[in-house]
């Protein structure tokens, strides 16, 4: 798929776990301000390649990679790159809700605290809670402990501290897996209204959350030796009405996967 | 009747007793094995008790002659010198000088190197080290004394004359180092057991290693590490060798840590080991001081299981 200016990009990508490579080949597109699902059955490497895009890979010592990862055009993966200034501009929101123990407040205001910000804290805690549709629920108890939180509050503080940033993609793995539906509803409204602003890549198993939130999909396998590969990227009304590669239709009308 | 029919359809009841009854022969085994596990339980908890009553006994004995109130608030602790004076403090203040010092010791570099081994050393690195570092707690405390005495004492007064050659700062460095790998080894179990969710959600915000080490996992860890510290300080509240051996045997009611002192525990080695008659109001000494001993590290200890109960984080 040809995008135009994308603000990620993978070029022949490919990912090694010591000598055993689990990508390969990835060459990608990510459309800027929508939002891009990666779906696919277990152990396609889907976390994988997502963590390639802020460079999470790397505190997995025996993790490395050939090929190229591109963000505004710049390699992420240049000897030259602090791979913290990435992760200031490429925010993450992890599997289960993982608030630190500390206050609601604290939360918020740990990236921006490390980062040296100069501006008014309490603004931008404020401001991010809200984008984060979580302001009116925890503005009475920002001093109180996150952990004392429900999961979907936590998993919506957890958006709330990775916006405080400032990022400009917000990577999401399986987000609302640990979520009850209720929860997931509100994340994946949240989701609609934050891809006008921000470009969100959305690792999930759920295929309605893929066709009802994003914008785009791609299809990830593991073939015979286990090796993910992108089998089909498209618009994501396309992949889930009338997809091109018959594997692709096989897994989003639940006969594998 | 239908009932006649049911019954007279199925194999007819066994007669007497389903299960074999069982006979105290094979009951027997069962019971001495029973016995004989209580039986071990209870020697150690007679010991204490045993040893808690004795302790409380002649205390008692000796409070009989001398004032409470005296014994805990008196700063000079003569009483195998003809003037007695029963003012615990200066003992207080000898075991509570050396074990600071001790602390002072350990706790950055426990610390320090919990933080290494728990987030900066790589996993063999990890393994081999430990170990290593936890060879220093079976050192025997008596060599750790003569070392101190013989070893770092004169590097110490080489760099001052004024430091005498029993003096709390040897015996203090030197319990430091010992007591170093219970603060190092508790405090990076702490660390480590702080889900690596909390590390990557740190690391994800765009921290450096340094970051997440200070900022997350020391914080989440805290709780376990100061019952470390705590159990260390316990631990050189009641180390005997090295004090005895290196730090002296003068009462002094003192800070300065270049002076000869002496510390609760060593002035019970002194006078069990000398010539004090059994019985006497001076041999009864050791059991005052020795019941304030236990006393004061059974508060550290409590002190460190509410440390860890109260402020436990629930991390999920």
């Amino acid at each position: 798929m040809q995008v135009a200016d994308p603000i990620l990009q993978t070029k022949n990508l490919n990912v090694y776990y010591a000598d055993k490579r689990v990508v390969t080949d990835v060459t990608l597109d990510i459309v800027r301000n929508r939002i891009t699902a990666i779906i696919g059955p277990s152990g396609c490497g889907k976390s994988t390649l997502l963590r390639c895009f802020n460079r999470m890979n790397d505190l997995i010592p025996t993790a490395r990679i050939s090929g190229q990862v591109l963000f505004e055009g710049q390699d992420l993966y240049a000897p030259s790159v602090d791979p913290t200034e990435i992760r200031y501009q490429i925010g993450m929101v992890f599997q289960r809700p993982n608030p630190f123990p500390k206050s609601v407040f604290d939360n918020v205001a740990f990236g921006p605290r490390i980062n040296g910000f100069k501006g008014n804290i309490d603004e931008l805690v404020e401001q991010s809670l809200h984008r984060a549709a979580l302001w009116d629920e925890v503005k009475d108890r920002l001093n109180s402990s996150a952990l004392a939180l429900s999961g979907g509050q936590q998993q919506r503080l957890c958006i709330a501290r990775a916006l405080a940033v400032q990022p400009r993609v917000i990577l999401m793995d399986e987000p609302c897996s640990a979520l009850d539906p209720i929860a997931t509803l509100a994340i994946e409204e949240l989701m609609r209204e934050l891809s006008e602003e921000y470009s969100i890549v959305i690792v999930t198993h759920n295929m309605q959350q893929a066709a009802r939130v994003s914008h785009f999909t791609a299809f990830l396998m593991a073939d015979d030796t286990r090796i993910g590969h992108v089998v089909e990227y498209g618009e994501s009304r396309q992949i889930f009405t009338n997809p091109q590669d018959e594997r692709t239709e096989a897994y989003i009308t639940g006969r594998f996967g | 009747m239908a009932r006649d029919e049911l019954t007279g359809s199925r194999a007819a009841p066994p007669q007497g007793n389903l299960f074999r009854r069982r006979s105290w022969q094979q009951l027997l085994p069962e019971r001495i094995i029973k016995i004989t596990l209580i039986l071990c339980t209870s020697i150690s908890i007679l010991t204490t008790v045993g040893i808690v009553s004795v302790l409380l006994f002649e205390a008692v004995q000796f409070f009989g002659d001398v004032s409470i109130f005296k014994f805990l608030t008196g700063t000079k602790w003569t009483p195998l010198f003809t003037s007695q004076q029963f003012g615990v403090l200066a003992l207080v203040a000898g075991t509570m000088l050396t074990a600071v010092g001790a602390m002072v010791v350990a706790l950055p570099l426990g610390l320090l190197s919990a933080i290494y081994l728990s987030e900066y050393a790589p996993d063999p690195v990890r393994r081999t080290l430990k170990p290593v570092l936890e060879v220093l707690a079976g050192i025997p405390t008596v060599v750790y004394g003569y070392f101190a005495l013989l070893f770092i004492t004169p590097l110490l007064r080489g760099l001052s004359e004024d430091i005498a050659v029993f003096n709390a700062l040897s015996a203090s460095i030197v319990m430091g180092i010992m007591i170093l790998p219970m603060v190092s080894s508790l405090s990076e179990d702490a660390m480590r057991s702080v889900p690596r969710s909390l590390r990557e959600a740190a690391y994800a915000l765009g921290s450096t290693k340094l970051e997440v080490s200070t900022r997350v996992v020391v914080p989440a860890a805290l709780s376990g590490i100061m019952a470390a510290f705590i159990l260390a300080a316990s631990r050189a509240v009641g180390e005997t060798m090295i004090v005895a051996i290196a730090a002296g045997q003068n009462p002094t009611f003192t800070l300065n840590p270049l002076v000869p002192i002496e510390t609760m525990t060593a002035y019970i080695v002194q006078v069990s080991q000398g010539d004090t008659p059994n019985g006497t109001l001076e041999f009864r000494t050791i059991f005052a001081v020795a019941l304030l001993l236990f006393a004061i590290t059974l508060l550290m200890n409590l002190l460190s299981q509410y440390v860890v109960r109260r402020f436990q984080e629930e991390y999920e």
